[in-house]
């Protein structure tokens, strides 16, 4: 089944997870934090889209909650609570480059090639029209787990967890149409508590070692010495 | 295959390179004007490029004396080979012989002939400028002929031809299809584009700063015709890379057959779709600022990833399994 023989909304489904993994590779190249911030906002955003067309095309009403329950959770509240949390730890100006920008990008389209690899025997199982998109997800996936290897700042981390979850989210609504209820609301409010907690953790971090970067943990804090 | 041997189609393949060849300057006289109202400017008259042109054919050509055979001859050849390249673009209508016997990676070549005959003359006279300039030059196309010729790989995938007109054949067949591919391959080839033809957040057009200029330093030593001749044939360069991504994108309204009235929509179609293309380059580059030149490496290393991802995104997403 090619793309031409799919309906217009079914392959505006297409173009919009294409965009997603588009802004995973934005949110793992971006060098300000607040930048970087807004890119996750417009992948969570997106991934609502995504499911609010999947839920109109593919006729299945209880899409819509979860649709807006991303969008709400996911587009608007976490980054704003990101957003208030770099403002309070004035980092709003913090720009922290990645070391190899070229070759992590690279680095990243090979996970992509690989992913597609890996679910190529499902793809071929004939399921639903979304089916394509199990790839892609992965993808995203597969990006946030790059970012949170080459990343030293925490709350870019922290982004690179979040933007994990939402692959997984997109996989859930592309392969089986949506997880139950039940499910979705619990992995929604484990990902707010997460983020609370994350709150305490970055000022636990920065009050123990003076900085958010995470490499400076390996490093033993009694050599500075000049404790009072 | 039978439009090959026939002449009238030989004649209007010939008409549309004239034509290219004079609306080159029309477009960059547009880009200006559009540019000097948003700048709250009334701006130089639409027709000024002309005028320029004229002028500058009708000066007698003074050549340094370090200067080889080479000096000489480079505008010729930058030229032809731009408008050849061009002449194979479908401007009005898409069944012509030119565009079939020539594809996109001829096209590719061709630019790439005059490029380097670009670069030789900039460090032919033996002055800082030019060879600044040439080593400029390539850098920046070094880096973004990769990226264009995924961008078009991409087309040539989704059309299974690398043949200009059988790509916007297979558009204008396929009807209104959403295709990521298409998505990426368009921000790449627009980057690209920017890149190649010296617009703003690569290099300047409208100054000639020692410290950013790319372009112009290569052709600083030329004057009278052979100045002339560089700067329409810069002019053509941008017109093609207007037309190819009006038509290959947005392919609606140029003319499948070559009866008269299709001719005049096709004329109209692309008209008005460069007049709009033309403001949207305005806009931009009055909007942006331009950005220091080892930062282009990381401008085209994005358009590189928005080609690798259009063609990714065609082989995951868009091929039935």
């Amino acid at each position: 089944m090619s793309i031409t023989q799919l309906p217009l909304l079914q392959q505006l489904v297409l173009v919009l997870a294409a965009i997603v993994l588009f802004t995973s590779f934005v949110l793992l190249a971006q060098a300000r934090l607040v930048s970087a911030i807004h890119a996750f906002a417009w992948q969570g955003g997106l991934a609502a889209a995504v499911t609010g067309v999947v839920a109109v095309a593919g006729h299945s009403p209880h899409l819509y909650f979860s649709a807006l329950l991303t969008l709400l959770l996911k587009a608007l509240l976490i980054p704003w609570m990101l957003h208030r949390l770099v403002h309070r730890l004035e980092l709003d100006r913090h720009v922290d480059l990645l070391r190899r920008p070229a070759l992590v990008v690279m680095a990243a389209v090979a996970l992509v090639i690989f992913s597609y690899w890996l679910v190529l025997p499902m793809v071929q199982q004939e399921l639903t029209f979304t089916r394509n998109i199990v790839a892609i997800s992965l993808a995203v996936v597969l990006i946030g787990l790059l970012m949170m290897v080459f990343r030293q700042q925490a709350v870019v981390q922290v982004l690179g967890f979040m933007s994990m979850e939402n692959g997984l989210f997109l996989a859930a609504v592309s392969a089986t149409g949506g997880m139950p209820l039940v499910v979705e609301l619990g992995v929604a409010f484990d990902v707010l508590v997460a983020m609370v907690l994350f709150g305490v953790f970055f000022f636990q971090i920065r009050a123990n070692i003076d900085t958010l970067d995470v490499d400076r943990l390996n490093r033993l804090t009694e050599t500075g010495g000049e404790e009072p | 295959m039978d439009y090959l041997l026939n002449v009238s189609t030989w004649g209007l393949a010939l008409l549309q390179a004239l034509l290219f060849a004079a609306l080159a300057p029309l477009l960059v006289g547009w880009v200006r004007k559009v540019k000097a109202w948003l700048q709250n400017r009334r701006g130089a008259p639409l027709l000024q490029p002309y005028r320029d042109l004229y002028k500058l054919l009708g000066k007698e050509v003074r050549v340094a004396h370090t200067a080889s055979i080479l000096f000489r001859a480079a505008p010729y050849v930058v030229f032809i080979a731009t408008w050849l390249a061009a002449s194979a673009v479908p401007l009005v209508a898409v069944a012509l012989p030119t565009a079939a016997i020539a594809d996109i990676i001829v096209l590719v070549g061709l630019l790439a002939l005059a490029r380097f005959f670009l670069a030789l003359a900039g460090m032919d006279v033996g002055t800082a400028f030019g060879g600044m300039g040439a080593s400029r030059e390539m850098l920046v196309s070094a880096l973004a002929e990769p990226a264009m010729l995924m961008a078009v790989f991409t087309l040539a995938m989704t059309a299974h031809s690398t043949n200009l007109a059988s790509v916007v054949d297979a558009q204008l067949a396929g009807g209104l299809v959403l295709r990521p591919s298409y998505l990426f391959a368009l921000g790449a080839l627009v980057l690209v584009a920017l890149a190649e033809t010296g617009r703003i957040p690569v290099d300047n057009p409208a100054t000639h700063l020692e410290l950013t200029m790319i372009h112009e330093a290569m052709i600083l030593e030329y004057s009278g015709r052979h100045l002339a001749l560089m700067e329409w044939a810069a002019q053509v360069k941008l017109l093609l890379y207007g037309v190819l991504i009006a038509n290959i994108f947005l392919p609606w309204g140029i003319a499948a057959s070559l009866a008269p009235a299709d001719l005049a929509v096709g004329l109209a179609a692309i008209l008005l779709k460069l007049l709009a293309l033309g403001a949207a380059l305005a806009l931009a580059e009055t909007v942006l600022a331009k950005m220091r030149l080892f930062r282009a490496p990381a401008f085209l290393n994005l358009a590189l990833l928005l080609a690798l991802l259009g063609l990714l995104g065609h082989v995951i997403l868009e091929v039935g399994a």
